[in-house]
């Protein structure tokens, strides 16, 4: 049983044959791939290899960068954008470094680009992950630093969007400060109170009571009309709309409280609110805050937008009489502007193609890595890639009017969306208003009758008492505790709906291309001829490839990052057959089997077909060298998830678009008996229609643009952070990490946080009919009104962080010096969630 | 304890100069990371 077996640097299970190690420490850990075992070589070689001790999360799985544009960041003309002078030769840019999981991948990141000569200042922001970097421009260039960080399994790119960084910060600050000012406001209140609890009738002169009141008024007043602002404007706009939610009880309970203890203090009345209401309203500020900061996360995930557009363009000047070209940065582009887009570049703008003919990698749209061929005339959209040769483009939208940039809109659009909010308590909400309206009312009505002089203040009582605060709170908080949970293992969640739907599903269909395969070719078996050696085979195939961007050549890239390389010169591109090229004057050849064989005479030994695998042979000037299969690889965890899902009851099926064979072959490996083929997307969508009239509740992981619609009819739609980015614009939840056990994990998560938000309601609303009866039956006094609504708040708050208890199981095997780390700070919620305890009155009044 | 007449006041200035200080330290930008120097403190190796 190697189940425990899985990669020392990304986590990942083993692949049964693998054979890679990389020297840690100078001890040998098994790896997955080569990517991760020269990550891993080169954090040991610069002495950084306490990394592994204090990290908490796994790194992603190392993936070679074939895009080498990083040169492009040294042209001053592109640097304008967003390196500031700060000095004669230093310069300083933010980055986004893509891939930090955890606080050890900051101190990573830091300590590595801080031993670079040439480094003089860096600073990485956890929250955000942004990178402050200074560096003397006479002695590294940007692009290095770029390799760098390349090199230890990162990604970075600088930040172009400076706007949105802004806004974001104004948010954060404004939210911190109205939370500071409801938690300040609340500690200083509570002291004025405590004595009034206290002490006995007449202990405290009048004097000093009413001090005392005043006090707690002038700092209620910033309370109640500077923090609790958005509550009154919510509740506003609800009641304009007619359609009350949470806003208008929590409104209402602090406006009564407010008011009543206000008559109180200069009526010389028995009784003032002023510390229930400040804690209420820091109870509830502190929820929204952690929810602002869940909702900022999801929104940092959709930020690799930017890194697709290029910087900079190369405009032709007097076309079509000259090829003549001018660099500028792409952001002073112009529509109608003629532009030379070379093989390997991205496209600065949409437009249309004038000359030329290429193939075009747009999976940055569909998610679809097979490229698109594209002649004289036809469009091409932003952030695609161009993959074979050099066409001209005549812009036609360029900057914020791009295809990509209006995907970036609706993403931000959709995750602004609050998480974390259930419609059950806002529907619950509405009728709980009127209830409450009609009950105040009632009660009053009938003391009336029995005893005018108490019925304006049992009235009160009865809407303080009945102040919403557990039912506010009762949802809200065991989500964000969830979606903070649940976002330290990778999982996005983008809806608001997402986490109860995820404890309910009965049915988990899986698109297969990128969910449960990678997506992406590997080389899955290499049959080198006699005479060759293994390693020497894939580099020979290597460098034939080094130019093409092909999914092909990405392969063999990746196969060999640890591999000696092989200078080929003259290299030809065969289009539909292969590439031929010199390898020390020997004529070479990769490619298909008749194509190879123009160079060879005999017909090669080995012969096997199976399906759903690509074979590629090598073979030079009369012989035969090797054969490759490629294969769209199945991912290593694929198999214990399907298991796992399996033996929670749950249905699993897979529904793929591709051909029957290489779909039947992975639903078997799997141990899947119902599987589609061959599907369309609307036929996706039907059988998801179908399925759900039968009463399931159907979850759906696909990653490409054409499971757009089946994803928006699903109950819960779920992308790999792989896929393309508009699907993961609609999916309620994003698997960031790639990873398939975080779906598992995510399973887990919601159905405990399901049965603690079940209990937070049941108690919640037991607390509110008890104490609702016994105010209206005249038997609460005015304190006990408060205290009971403190109180209630707190049990509610403290359940809620139950979700997290046992939020390690299942994350495989780590280093080791972690846990002390682990209890610190992982937890962005755990750390700060206000537990003040209400004081409670330990002398009974008479 | 008539000292409670000039003790009271005294601590609601006091919460008011406690926000002013919070505030300004709030522009400051000392709150923008909430979790890194938590973090960094206890990776910090300062050994030559």
């Amino acid at each position: 049983m190697r189940a425990e077996a899985a990669c020392f640097h990304c986590g990942l299970p083993l692949p049964a044959a693998s054979s890679w190690t990389a020297l840690v420490d100078g001890q040998p850990c098994a790896v997955c791939c080569p990517g991760c075992k020269a990550v891993a070589e080169t954090i040991a070689a610069g002495g950084l290899s306490s990394y592994y001790h204090s990290r908490t999360t796994f790194a992603a799985q190392a993936t070679p960068t074939v895009r080498g544009e990083l040169q492009i960041y040294d042209r001053p003309e592109v640097q304008t954008g967003f390196v500031r002078s700060a000095g004669p030769d230093e310069r300083e840019t933010t980055l986004i470094i893509e891939g930090i999981t955890c606080a050890a991948c900051v101190w990573l990141n830091e300590k590595h680009l801080a031993g670079l000569p040439g480094v003089t200042g860096v600073e990485i922001n956890y929250a955000t992950r942004r990178a402050r970097v200074r560096w003397d421009a006479s002695r590294i260039a940007l692009s290095e630093i770029l390799a760098q960080i390349e090199s230890i399994g990162y990604h970075a790119w600088p930040a172009t969007s400076a706007n949105a960084e802004q806004a974001r910060n104004r948010e954060t600050r404004a939210a911190l400060w109205r939370l500071f000012v409801a938690g300040f406001g609340m500690m200083q209140v509570m002291m004025y109170a405590l004595p009034a609890y206290l002490a006995e009738e007449g202990d405290i002169g009048e004097d000093t009571a009413l001090l005392m009141r005043l006090a707690s008024l002038v700092l209620t007043v910033p309370v109640v009309f500077f923090s609790a602002a958005p509550f009154f404007r919510g509740a506003w706009r609800d009641l304009r709309r007619l359609r009350p939610g949470m806003d208008v009880p929590v409104a209402l309970g602090i406006g009564v409280a407010f008011g009543a203890s206000l008559y109180a203090t200069f009526t010389g009345g028995r009784e003032v609110y002023y510390d229930s209401i400040a804690m209420f309203v820091f109870f509830l500020l502190a929820a929204r805050w952690f929810e602002m900061r869940a909702r900022q996360k999801a929104a940092a995930s959709l930020e690799y937008l930017d890194k697709a557009l290029p910087l900079a363009a190369h405009r032709l000047r007097n076309f079509p009489t000259g090829f003549d070209t001018e660099e500028i940065p792409a952001v002073s582009l112009h529509s109608g502007d003629l532009v030379l887009v070379k093989p390997g570049e991205a496209f600065p703008g949409d437009g249309n193609v004038v000359q030329g003919e290429t193939q075009c990698d747009e999976s940055l749209l569909t998610g679809e890595s097979a490229p698109v061929h594209k002649r004289s005339g036809e469009p091409v959209f932003a952030g695609s890639f161009n993959r074979l040769s050099q066409v001209i483009v005549r812009m036609t939208r360029v900057g914020e009017q791009t295809c990509v940039s209006g995907v970036r809109r609706l993403a931000e659009r959709a995750s602004a969306q609050r998480p974390g909010t259930a419609e059950l308590s806002e529907a619950i909400a509405s009728r709980f208003v009127a209830g409450v309206l009609v009950f105040a009312a009632a009660s009053a009505v009938l003391w009336l009758f029995l005893d005018p002089s108490r019925a304006l203040w049992i009235a009160i009582v009865v809407l303080v008492v009945s102040c919403p605060c557990a039912l506010s709170l009762a949802t809200p908080t065991a989500m964000v505790v969830a979606i903070g949970s649940l976002s330290r293992r990778g999982v996005v969640v983008a809806r608001a709906h997402a986490i109860d739907a995820l404890a309910g599903i009965t049915h988990v269909v899986f698109d297969k291309t990128g969910t449960l395969t990678e997506g992406r070719f590997g080389v899955v078996a290499t049959t080198p001829q006699a005479g060759i050696g293994f390693e020497q085979a894939l580099a020979l195939a290597a460098a034939l490839e080094r130019d093409s961007e092909h999914p092909i050549a990405t392969a063999f890239a990746a196969a060999t990052l640890n591999i000696a390389p092989i200078t080929a010169s003259m290299i030809r591109n065969v289009p539909g057959a292969g590439v031929e090229a010199f390898i020390d004057g020997v004529c070479h050849r990769l490619g298909t089997q008749p194509f190879v064989a123009g160079l060879v005479d005999a017909v090669p030994t080995t012969e096997s077909e199976r399906a759903s695998v690509t074979r590629v042979w090598l073979g030079r000037q009369g012989k035969w060298l090797a054969s490759f299969d490629l294969s769209d690889q199945l991912r290593p965890e694929a198999q214990a998830v399907v298991r796992r899902l399996q033996a929670e009851g749950k249905h699993v099926m897979i529904w793929s678009g591709d051909a029957l064979p290489a779909v039947r072959a992975v639903a078997w490996k799997l141990g899947v008996d119902d599987f589609q083929a061959g599907l369309l997307p609307q036929d996706k969508q039907s059988r998801m229609l179908a399925l759900q009239a039968l009463g399931a509740v159907v979850a759906m992981i696909g990653d490409g643009v054409n499971d757009a619609p089946v994803l928006a009819q699903a109950h819960l739609s779920i992308a790999m952070g792989s896929g393309a980015l508009l699907t993961q614009a609609h999916a309620d939840v994003v698997l960031l990490s790639g990873r398939l056990q975080s779906l598992v994990e995510a399973i887990d998560v919601a159905v405990r946080t399901r049965r603690i938000v079940r209990q937070n309601l049941a108690w919640a609303v037991g607390y509110n009919a008890v104490a609702l009866s016994f105010a209206a039956a005249g038997m609460v006094t005015p304190w006990l009104a408060g205290i009971g609504m403190g109180t209630s708040s707190l049990i509610v708050v403290l359940n809620a962080l139950r979700v997290r208890a046992r939020r390690d199981e299942g994350r495989g095997k780590r280093g080791e010096g972690m846990s002390a780390m682990r209890d610190f700070s992982e937890d962005p919620i755990s750390g700060s969630l206000p537990l003040t305890p209400r004081p409670s009155p330990l002398v009974p009044r008479p | 304890m008539d000292i409670l007449y000039l003790l009271i006041p005294l601590s609601v200035v006091l919460v008011f100069l406690t926000g002013w200080v919070f505030w300004w330290s709030l522009g400051g930008g000392q709150f923008d990371d909430l979790e890194g120097p938590a973090h960094r403190i206890l990776q910090d190796d300062d050994s030559p």
